[in-house]
C-alpha cells in the first residue's frame, strides 16, 4: 500500500509541469491557434524563475517573472502567427530552438548553484486523510495551484461567456467575427495567457521541483505536453489524468525496476504515446465531428477577414 | 563491373595513402583542435570535465585555437559537427563521447591528414586513437566509502544507460562495497537518459523509499546528489565534486581530471610522435580521482582506502582481479586471474551484490 501511495504521489509530482505546459497550450488551442513552441517557453520559463529566485531569494517573484516571460515568448508567436498570418507550425519550432538557445546563453552564470525554491506545505487537516492525503496533500504549493487551475478551467470554458467567446473564435473565426467578436484580440489574449501558463511549468521545475537549472532541463517535457493536448481531447480534467498518467508511467517505472520486476522498462515509457496515437486514431476516423469532442476547429489556420469582399 | 574495379582500384590507393601517412610536427601556434561534446558544457557534469580540460590547454599552449561544440547528438549528427571542423582547419579532433565511434572512424576516413581522438572507444585507425581513464579505479576505492557507511545494507545506484562502461562502473563499485560489506547490496535503476535531473531525482527517490541509505550514481547532473541531501542519505558524487549540491550527505566523488591527458595528446601532435594508440591511463596519473572526504568518513576507514589504492597505484593488484562471481554465484573471473582489458570493454554481466537487471538483446 505504502509503495502505491509512493508512487502516486510521484506521479502527482513529475506529472505537474507537463500538467501546466499541457493546460496552457490547451488555451492557445482552444483559440485556434497551435503553439509547438512548449519546450523553448518552459526552458525560458525555468531559466528565469530560477535566476530571479536566486537573484532576490523569493521563489514567488520568480514564478511571475517566468509568467511574464512566457507571455513574452510567445508575443513573438501570436505576433507572427496572428498578425502577420504566418505558418503555425514553423514559428512554433522556430520559438523552441530558440528558447532552447536563449535559456542555455543566458543560463551560463547560474549552474551549479541552488536554490531554497518552493517546499512542501502540507494542507492541514487534508493531508491527513488516508491515501488521498500524502497522494494530492503533500506538495509544495504550486501543485495546489495546478489543481485551481483545472478546476478553473473546466468552469470557465463551459460556464463562463468569455471561456464561449474563445471556444467560438477557435471553432469558426468567421461566425465569431459575424457575432461581433474581435478574432485578433482574443486569439493574442488566449495565446499570451496559455504562454505564461507553459513557462510556470518550466518555472515549477527549477525553482519547486529540482531546485537547480540545467541546460536543457524540461528534457522533452514540452512535446509530451503537446500529445497530451490531443490525448486529453481538450479537457482539462482529462489533462490532468493525462498528465499524472504520462508522469507515473515514469515514477512507476523506476520503481519497478527498484523491485526488481523484469518488465521492460522502455516499452513502458512507449505507453503514453500509443495512447495518443490511439486518441488521434479515434478523433480522425470521426472527422467532422471532431467539434463534439472538443477539438477546436479552425486549429492552426489563420483567420483572414476578407474585407474586401 | 568496370566501375566496380574503378571503386575497388581507388579504395587500394586511399589505403595505401593511409597506411603511409606520418604526422609531421605542428607548431602550437597552427594547431587548431576541435572538441565534440554530448551534453551542454554547462551541465556541470561530463562535457562541463571535459570543457575544464580544453580551457587547460589554451592556457598551456599559448597561440594553440580550439573549437568546441555541445549538445550533439551521437550517430550520424556528428559528422557534419567533425567535419565543419576539419574544414575550418582543425588538425585534432576530440570526440568526447562513446556514440560518436563509428562516425569518428568514417569521417578520419575521408581526412587523412586529420588526426582523430575518441573517448571511451575502440576502433583504432592510422590517423585515429581512442583515450580514456580507469575510472573503475576510483569507483572502487568509492564503493568501500559506501560499503563502511550504509546501515540498511542497501545502496542505490541510479544509472544512465546498460553500456559496458556502465556496468564497469557499478561492478567496480559494487566490489568496493562489498570489500568492507559483504552483505551488502547495490541496487541499479536504469534511467534511459545520460542527463534528465527531474527523472534522476526521482530515480534516487524511488531507491530511498525502498530503504537505501547510501547513493551512488552514474548520470551528469547533479540532480540526484540534492536529492540525497533532501532526504537526508549519503550520497557518492560521480563527474565532478558534487559537494556544492549536497554540502553535508556527500562522503567524497569520484572525479575526471581530463587536463592531463589533453596536455599530453597535444604535446604529441605538436612534437610529431603521435601515433595511433588506445590510451586508457590509470589512477595514478591523476586522470581519475577521489575528492576530499566529508567529515563523517571514520579515519579507519580512510586508511582501509588509502591501502587498497596503494595497491592499484604500484600496480599489484587491480580491482577486476579474481576471484568475482556473477550474480548467480558463479565464479566468472577465477582466483589471482586479472580481466583483460578487452573484457573489461566489453562487460556485459554485473557481479555478485549488485541487483538490477541489464536489458537483453541489446
Amino acid at each position: 500500500m505504502g509503495i502505491l501511495i509512493a508512487i502516486v504521489a510521484a506521479a502527482v509530482r513529475s506529472g505537474t509541469p507537463i500538467l501546466f505546459a499541457t493546460l496552457g497550450e490547451m488555451i492557445i488551442e482552444k483559440s485556434g491557434v497551435l503553439n509547438l513552441g512548449l519546450e523553448g517557453i518552459m526552458l525560458t520559463g525555468a531559466l528565469s524563475g530560477f535566476s530571479i529566485s536566486f537573484l532576490t531569494g523569493n521563489p514567488w517573484l520568480g514564478i511571475g517573472v517566468a509568467f511574464l516571460v512566457g507571455m513574452l515568448m510567445t508575443l513573438i508567436h501570436a505576433f507572427i502567427c496572428i498578425t502577420l498570418k504566418g505558418n503555425q507550425v514553423v514559428t512554433g519550432l522556430a520559438l523552441t530552438i530558440f528558447g532552447t538557445g536563449a535559456s542555455s546563453l543566458l543560463g551560463q552564470g547560474y549552474i551549479g548553484t541552488t536554490i531554497i525554491g518552493l517546499t512542501k506545505i502540507p494542507i492541514p487537516g487534508l493531508s491527513t486523510i488516508p491515501m488521498i492525503g500524502p497522494i494530492f496533500f503533500n506538495h509544495d504549493p504550486l501543485v495546489y495551484v495546478s489543481y485551481g487551475l483545472v478546476i478553473f478551467l473546466s468552469w470557465f470554458f463551459v460556464s463562463t461567456r468569455t471561456g464561449l467567446n474563445i471556444r467560438a473564435v477557435g471553432d469558426s473565426p468567421r461566425a465569431a467575427d459575424a457575432m461581433g467578436l474581435n478574432v485578433t484580440r482574443i486569439r493574442y489574449l488566449s495565446t499570451l495567457i496559455g504562454g505564461g501558463i507553459v513557462a510556470m511549468g518550466g518555472a515549477y521545475m527549477s525553482v519547486a521541483y529540482t531546485k537547480m537549472w540545467t541546460e536543457g532541463m524540461t528534457a522533452g517535457r514540452g512535446w509530451i505536453a503537446v500529445a497530451l493536448v490531443i490525448f486529453a481531447i481538450w479537457n482539462p480534467v482529462r489533462a490532468a489524468f493525462g498528465a499524472y498518467l504520462f508522469g507515473g508511467v515514469e515514477a512507476f517505472q523506476l520503481r519497478l525496476q527498484v523491485a526488481g520486476t523484469s518488465i521492460p522498462t522502455p516499452l513502458l515509457l512507449t505507453l503514453p504515446y500509443f495512447l495518443t496515437i490511439g486518441v488521434l486514431v479515434f478523433i480522425s476516423a470521426r472527422k467532422g465531428k471532431g467539434i463534439l469532442f472538443g477539438a477546436p476547429g479552425a486549429l492552426g489556420q489563420p483567420y483572414y477577414r476578407e474585407e474586401g469582399e | 563491373m568496370r566501375k566496380l574495379l574503378w571503386v575497388l582500384v581507388l579504395v587500394g590507393v586511399v589505403m595505401l595513402g593511409t597506411a603511409a601517412w606520418a604526422f609531421d610536427p605542428i607548431p602550437a601556434q597552427e594547431l587548431k583542435i576541435g572538441f565534440v561534446y554530448v551534453g551542454p558544457v554547462g551541465d556541470g557534469g561530463w562535457s562541463y570535465a571535459h570543457d575544464q580540460g580544453r580551457q587547460a590547454i589554451e592556457k598551456e599552449f599559448p597561440g594553440i585555437k580550439t573549437m568546441y561544440a555541445e549538445s550533439v547528438p551521437e550517430g550520424s549528427d556528428s559528422v557534419r559537427v567533425m567535419e565543419s571542423f576539419v574544414r575550418n582547419g582543425a588538425k585534432l579532433i576530440f570526440a568526447t563521447s562513446f556514440g560518436y565511434m563509428d562516425q569518428v572512424q568514417e569521417v578520419a576516413k575521408k581526412h587523412p591528414d586529420v588526426i582523430f581522438m575518441h573517448c571511451s572507444g575502440y576502433k583504432m585507425m592510422d590517423n585515429a586513437g581512442d583515450y580514456f581513464g580507469r575510472m573503475y579505479q576510483a569507483r572502487y576505492l568509492s564503493g568501500m566509502v559506501a560499503g563502511s557507511m550504509t546501515k540498511s545494507n542497501i545502496i542505490g545506484f541510479p544509472a544512465a544507460h546498460p553500456i559496458p562502461e556502465v556496468i564497469r562502473m557499478i561492478n567496480a563499485f559494487t566490489l568496493g562495497v562489498r570489500k568492507m560489506n559483504p552483505q551488502a547490496v547495490v541496487k541499479v535503476v536504469w534511467l534511459y537518459s545520460w542527463f534528465d535531473p527531474a527523472k534522476e531525482k526521482e530515480a534516487t527517490k524511488a531507491l530511498i523509499d525502498a530503504g537505501a541509505d547510501v547513493i551512488g550514481m552514474h548520470a551528469d547532473s547533479g540532480a540526484t546528489a540534492q536529492a540525497a541531501e533532501e532526504a537526508g542519505v549519503y550520497v557518492i558524487g560521480y563527474n565532478n565534486d558534487m559537494s556544492r549540491f549536497a554540502p553535508t550527505k556527500c562522503l567524497t566523488s569520484s572525479v575526471w581530471d581530463w587536463n592531463v591527458i589533453y596536455k599530453d595528446i597535444v604535446q604529441k601532435v605538436i612534437d610529431g610522435t603521435w601515433k595511433p594508440e588506445n590510451i586508457w591511463w590509470g589512477m595514478k596519473t591523476g586522470i581519475v580521482k577521489l575528492t576530499p572526504y566529508s567529515k563523517d568518513v571514520q579515519e579507519e576507514v580512510k586508511s582501509q582506502v588509502a591501502a587498497e589504492q596503494e595497491k592499484i597505484f604500484n600496480d599489484q593488484w587491480d580491482v577486476f582481479t579474481g576471484s568475482i562471481k556473477d550474480q548467480s554465484g558463479k565464479v566468472v573471473v577465477p582466483e589471482g586471474q586479472r580481466m583483460s582489458d578487452k573484457d573489461l570493454l566489453s562487460f556485459s554481466w554485473f557481479v555478485e551484490g549488485v541487483e538490477g537487471e541489464i536489458p537483453k538483446s541489446n
